[in-house]
């Protein structure tokens, strides 16, 4: 077991700590965070992998430069959920080298504390995104 | 009915008016007293982030789905859901949600499972009334508890299980699941999560009508006169026609089992909440796979 990457274990901890409503509004937080997509990729939406788990359309972008992986994803601001979640991996990945990233547990979505409030069926949505950000880490390493 | 019906013209064509209200309508009558305004949706932050002044928020896979079984939730904790919620038997429920009320179609059946006599839609749902500029609050209204009833849900009439399904086949079906679904073509490029269902394909003899067709861009739903021009001429389907329609989880097909019902005045239709994540991965039920909906 590794640890998790710090801003990951932050943003864990803090869910855990959290009343129902107060985690409801640290999602609603992290949605209203999701940054921009950088100006390239807005004018290149076949860059994008849309996440098919999800419901709403989310779209994700892994770049990997010098061993350092960055992340970008963008989704609509009535799903708030989706952005959420794209949120927390987005500022959870970004910066972190190859192997801190791919070493992430697959299951982290699931350990926040979310599945009996948001329902399991949407944290897997998340946990799908987590999953293709991974993948594409391996393809933009091995190539 | 003590809250009158919205009088609009294109309501006035569909079977059962009753069963629609347009956002003028609400937004007139969302002080009255016997009205419950309740948003339900795919995602299940938007009510937080602004919602109809007064709505409160049922959500279908917390509050409806029974946490332990794949089912709806009984009698007592319907009761004590909706009288949390300040709804009572007599109340006069407005629902609404996002994705062309898709969900909020859903909520709408499982009332109806109950027996909630006076349920309507608002049409267009949530991405109307933001459309239209209308009022929205993050403020949760204050609730005072009502005493609902306990009442056993009454599954036969609208709600289909596998065995009912299986003794269908060859009466009218509707798949309301998009074409690759229908198709079962699947996605086979590896490291890919598998989708919830072992096999792919369709229901021998089902019809595909993708839920959507219903929906007109903004949301609300068509005309009879198209919705007829879809289901009659396209899928077949005769006025008085049994029908069943399932999708992946039953949620989509609650939206085509209220036009079928609501809108175009069928009787006997009912909703296949298992749907393909259940018949995909039953043993031995008979599955087509491509464009046609072939037979037994």
């Amino acid at each position: 077991m590794t640890d998790l990457p710090t801003v990951l274990a932050q943003t864990k901890e803090d869910f855990l700590d959290l009343g129902d409503k107060d985690k409801i509004q640290l999602l609603i937080e992290f949605a209203e965070e999701l940054p921009e997509l950088p100006a390239e990729y807005q004018d290149h939406p076949e860059l994008l992998e849309k996440v098919e788990e999800c419901q709403s359309p989310v779209y994700i972008f892994v770049d990997v430069t010098d061993g350092l992986v960055a992340v970008h994803a963008t989704a609509p601001i009535q799903a708030p959920t989706t952005r959420g979640f794209a949120s927390i991996l987005v500022q959870g990945l970004s910066g972190l080298n190859v192997e801190e990233a791919l070493g992430i547990p697959d299951d982290f979505p699931s350990t926040l504390g979310l599945n009996t409030l948001i329902s399991p069926l949407r944290v897997r949505g998340m946990t799908g995104m987590l999953w293709r950000m991974k993948r594409q880490i391996r393809e933009k390493t091995s190539a | 009915m003590s809250v009158p019906t919205d009088s609009n013209a294109k309501f006035a064509e569909y079977a059962h008016p009753e069963a629609i209200v347009s956002t003028e309508w609400l937004a007139a009558n969302l002080t009255n007293p016997d009205v419950v305004v309740v948003e339900s949706d795919e995602d299940v932050l938007l009510y937080e982030i602004g919602h109809i002044p007064g709505a409160v928020k049922i959500d279908w896979h917390t509050d409806l789905n029974d946490p332990v079984l794949r089912d709806y939730v009984h009698g007592e904790a319907f009761a004590e859901l909706l009288s949390s919620k300040g709804i009572t038997r007599d109340s006069t429920v407005i629902i609404y949600g996002d994705k062309s009320n898709w969900w909020a179609a859903y909520a709408l059946w499982v009332f109806k499972l109950f027996g909630h006599a006076d349920v309507r839609l608002l049409d267009g749902g949530r991405d109307k009334w933001i459309e239209e500029g209308r009022e929205l609050t993050s403020e949760q209204p204050p609730l005072t508890r009502s005493s609902y009833p306990v009442i056993e849900r009454n599954d036969a009439p609208i709600r289909a299980f596998l065995a009912d399904t299986l003794a269908h086949i060859g009466k009218p079906m509707i798949d309301v699941r998009s074409a690759e679904e229908y198709s079962g073509e699947r996605t086979h490029m590896p490291a890919y999560p598998e989708e919830g269902a072992l096999r792919g394909g369709h229901i021998p003899g089902a019809a595909s009508v993708p839920w959507a067709k219903a929906a007109n861009e903004d949301s609300t739903f068509k005309s009879r006169a198209e919705l007829e021009a879809i289901y009659l001429d396209g899928a077949g389907l005769k006025p008085g026609d049994d029908v069943i329609a399932y999708c992946r989880i039953g949620e989509r097909s609650s939206h085509t089992w209220f036009v079928l019902n609501y809108l175009l005045g069928f009787t006997g239709v009912r909703n296949y909440d298992g749907s393909w994540t259940e018949w995909g991965s039953a043993v031995r039920v008979p599955i087509v796979k491509g464009a046609l909906p072939g037979s037994l």
